[in-house]
């Protein structure tokens, strides 16, 4: 055997399981929620506390829960595509506004528009630790069943949009 | 975001040294049960700020998961129970010890099979090398070349 290959067989292994390391998000951790049924809640509306809305409400439909906050930059970047996905699906779209002062969260939704169906207030942030949110935003695929679907960590990008939620929005709807 | 945290609270503490002081003050009032949070905690992973656990890190969400602690000890809940109820939460990845199972199973066991794997070779290595090693006594004429190199009587 040519004994000076042995180096570089070593050298293209690790370099391959770096490689394969490096394009691995560290931040997007698998939940365990997915294909289990979505925590149930019950929380005030931002815009009437008085009134509670519940996960059980949302049965028997497809409908998308997305967490989000006014202090967080990435939701505004994702802002854009939760509006399309909305408006072009028809999809039930829940915000859950996570840990903000409810001032703020609707001087945000005037300058930036509001693409939620409803939108819950979750200002401890309870029914976020229930979810397993650890970064803002974040977002659930919920099906008719009541089960989560998809968990989208971190903003949606037009690829996930397009890749990953239309289609799956599309399933679950046919 | 944590190292703009970090960046933030270092400025702070150096601004206001009480300031930090009173934050990290516990907010229980029972010692034993705050040590107690506090050992479960070490366990926990803070999922924003991934290498540190919750009980060293100052991030919102740690803040949250100490107090969620707190409470469920104060409920009588078992130290099993609340690492369950967190898993079910953020899965095995906010364990800092991952349970043993099959897609552990070469994490745990890599490191050993990597251990006997080097010894096996190191041994036949230096087997191979005795084997090579010339063990014949040497000849008259050699003994007395040594002797010549050497300058000196050998024993």
């Amino acid at each position: 055997m040519k004994r000076y290959l042995i180096p570089l067989a070593i050298f293209v292994v690790l370099a391959v399981f770096l490689g394969v390391g490096l394009q691995l998000d560290p931040r997007k951790v698998p939940s365990p929620l997915v294909d289990k049924p979505a925590p149930a809640f019950s929380l005030p509306l931002l815009t009437d506390p008085a009134v509670q809305m519940t996960a059980e409400q949302m049965k028997g439909r497809v409908w998308v829960l997305n967490v989000w906050a006014s202090w967080c930059v990435p939701c505004l970047a994702e802002h854009p595509y939760v509006t399309q996905m909305a408006r072009s699906t028809g999809v039930p779209v829940v915000g859950l506004n996570y840990k903000d002062k409810p001032e703020d969260a609707t001087t945000w939704l005037a300058r930036h528009g509001d693409p939620y169906t409803r939108i819950v207030a979750d200002r401890d942030g309870r029914v976020g630790i229930d979810y397993g949110v650890y970064g803002v935003p974040e977002t659930f695929v919920i099906d008719r069943a009541g089960v989560i679907r998809h968990k989208q960590i971190g903003p949606i990008t037009p690829e996930a949009l397009r890749d990953t939620l239309l289609p799956l929005l599309k399933q679950l709807n046919g | 975001m944590c190292a703009l945290r970090v960046l933030l609270l270092t400025l702070a503490a150096l601004a206001t040294p009480w300031a930090a002081a009173q934050e990290a003050r516990p907010r229980a009032a029972d010692p034993a049960l705050e040590a107690e949070v506090l050992r479960i905690a070490e366990d926990l992973r803070c999922l924003v700020c991934q290498n540190e656990t919750i009980a060293a890190s100052n991030a919102d969400l740690a803040v949250d998961l100490r107090q969620q602690v707190r409470e469920q000890l104060l409920a009588g809940r078992s130290e099993r129970e609340i690492l369950d109820y967190m898993v079910a939460r953020y899965g095995d990845f906010v364990l800092y010890n991952p349970p043993v199972k099959p897609v552990t199973w070469l994490l745990w066991g890599g490191p050993f099979v990597l251990l006997v794997g080097m010894s096996a070779w190191l041994w036949r290595l230096l087997r191979r090398r005795r084997a090579l090693a010339d063990t014949t006594p040497l000849t008259d004429a050699e003994r007395q070349r040594a002797r010549e190199l050497l300058g000196r009587e050998t024993p």
